[in-house]
């Protein structure tokens, strides 16, 4: 038997709620909504389930999920941490556990009302009575917020390979352009310029300003995972999980790693391309589009050089808005990404990259074969690369 | 002057804090092997050695990365404070504020000096301020 996971799992249901400003529900509602609706999309009934795998930043317990919902046993519980970065990594779980035989039917779900309730780049900590211990070396000296600690690394990363915030401001521009035509995503028919780019104001100068970061917002979204030949079963064309991998590396912090001789590039994420490429067979060459993580935007260029879809430093040339916008040589994030669509801590991503596969996204690429997609950077992190059903 | 957030220490990071509100920047180095390191941890991960010592940091140093956040605005800060990373001669790196200089002013590699100041609210922390280079070939 294969030693490797390629091929060996399918992504075969996909779901979501709206993204919104105020779900007006609960966070345990809006995920049950969210694997139903997957479920629903795959043709499978709840009985069919048999694990549950989330993030640990989550707040609704896998067995609260499976009570609302009726799954009456499950096989595989499982989180995964940091934040973000968790999200390529719980279907990569989910595969483990399906290509392994320990379960066949498992979702992965995550929703939260990260708007409506306690906001990541909010000011919440300032009525706090205590810091968390892990934010002990930074806060005190007013690093509060996720926009201050991606700033410290991306500002260095300016220096080195002579980028300016004008750069960044282009993955906006295009993330902005795929969310207008996305009737999903929260900037729906609000595309935005290089000049709006320019003139929104300074949220970590001279790194980060309005336009540069994605908000927080409330929603959700659910994926089944199950074996390829239980997937060919179902209502939907599967998408194939070639590759999976998760990846964390020396000295790897939770958005604060600034204690590696280089802070310019993302360790973890270079692990992950490299396990990507071995595990598929695949180059980036392969890649006819992908999601790449885009809560802020510095570390979507440095994500281009990781994966190698150019080399160290050349991200401000390779990523220009003709390149990476729909029709281009890399469409990225055809969903309007973290920053268009919604936050969803990358599961949308996903969502979207399996739409890609099944040739039913609102920014269809021509002829897709392989989909490469990434999870949180600045963390340890994940990723995976869907491909078409053989 | 005003307060600035508290860290919560723990027993692994008690010692640097405490030697802050003593007036003094701490280091651990390594007693297996000598190696040193930040932020604060029970082991060496050269050695695995548990035991280790402070150290005194000479509090010289240069720029690595430096920022302003803008918003959101914080009850501990005024506007345009500058958050550095700050390479020791030591070798390790920190995370501090950079005071006395306007931030046009601040570059990459610029040389830099530690001192300590403690807030209305009894938190102490290492700050750091522009230093003057001493002509090559003096010390
Ligand atoms: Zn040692």
């Amino acid at each position: 038997m294969s030693r490797s996971l390629r091929n060996r799992a399918a992504i075969a249901g996909i779901g979501q709620t709206e993204f919104s400003q105020a779900s007006g529900r609960s966070e345990l509602q809006l995920a049950c909504e969210a694997v139903n609706a997957a479920l629903d999309d795959a043709g499978l009934l709840p009985s069919a389930v048999d694990g549950l795998i989330t993030f640990t930043m989550d707040s609704s317990e896998e067995v609260e999920v499976a009570r609302n919902l009726g799954i009456p046993t499950l096989a595989v519980f499982a989180r995964v941490p940091y934040g973000g970065g968790a999200a390529c990594g719980a279907v990569m779980q989910a595969a483990m556990a399906v290509a392994t035989g320990v379960a066949n039917v498992v979702v992965c779900y995550r929703a939260f009302n990260e708007r409506s309730g306690m906001r990541f780049g909010g000011t919440s900590m300032a009525g706090a009575t205590a810091l968390p211990a892990w934010l002990d070396v930074v806060a005190p000296f007013g690093l509060l917020t996720p926009a201050a600690w991606v700033a410290l690394h991306a500002r260095r990363y300016m220096h080195e390979y002579g980028v300016t915030n004008e750069n960044f401001g282009r993955i906006a521009v295009v993330d902005r352009r795929h969310a207008a035509t996305n009737p999903a995503a929260w900037f729906y028919e609000r595309p935005i310029t290089l000049e709006d780019h320019q003139r929104s104001r300074w949220i970590v100068e001279p790194v980060l300003r309005l336009l540069d970061c994605c908000q927080e917002i409330d929603g959700g979204v659910a994926l089944v995972v199950t074996p390829p030949e239980r997937a060919r079963d179902l209502r939907q064309r599967p998408a194939l999980i070639a590759a999976a991998a998760q990846g964390a590396t020396a000295d790897s912090e939770m958005m604060t790693s600034y204690y590696r001789d280089d802070i310019t590039g993302l360790p973890e994420m270079g692990l992950v391309a490299k396990k990507l490429w071995a595990e598929s067979g695949l180059t980036p060459a392969d890649i006819q589009t992908a999601f790449l993580y885009d809560h802020f935007t510095p570390f979507v260029l440095v994500q281009l050089e990781e994966l190698g879809f150019c080399a160290r430093g050349e991200a401000k040339d390779f990523a220009t808005i003709e390149n990476l916008s729909l029709g281009g040589r890399l469409p990225i994030n055809t969903s309007g990404g973290l920053l268009g669509e919604a936050y969803i801590h990358g599961m949308n991503g996903i969502a979207e990259a399996v739409r890609q596969i099944r040739g039913t996204s609102c920014n269809q690429v021509a002829h897709v074969e392989h989909v490469l997609v990434t999870a949180g950077t600045g963390v340890p992190t994940s990723g995976l690369i869907l491909a078409q059903p053989v | 002057m005003s307060d600035r957030p508290a860290p919560t220490t723990t027993l692994d990071t008690k010692f640097f804090w405490d030697g802050l509100a003593a007036d003094r920047l701490l280091i651990q180095r390594c007693s297996g092997c000598a190696a040193l390191r930040h932020p604060p941890r029970p082991m060496c991960p050269h050695c695995n050695s548990l035991a280790w010592q402070p150290i005194e940091a000479c509090g010289r140093g240069y720029v690595h990365s430096f920022v302003q956040p803008r918003h959101p605005a914080w009850p501990w800060f005024e506007d345009g404070y500058i958050v550095a990373l700050i390479d020791l001669e030591e070798g390790i790196r920190l995370v501090s504020n950079l005071c006395g200089v306007a931030p046009a002013e601040v570059t990459i590699g610029m040389p830099v000096e530690a001192f300590i100041e403690r807030f209305d609210n009894g938190v102490s922390l290492h700050q750091f301020r522009p230093r003057r280079e001493p002509a090559a070939g003096t010390r």
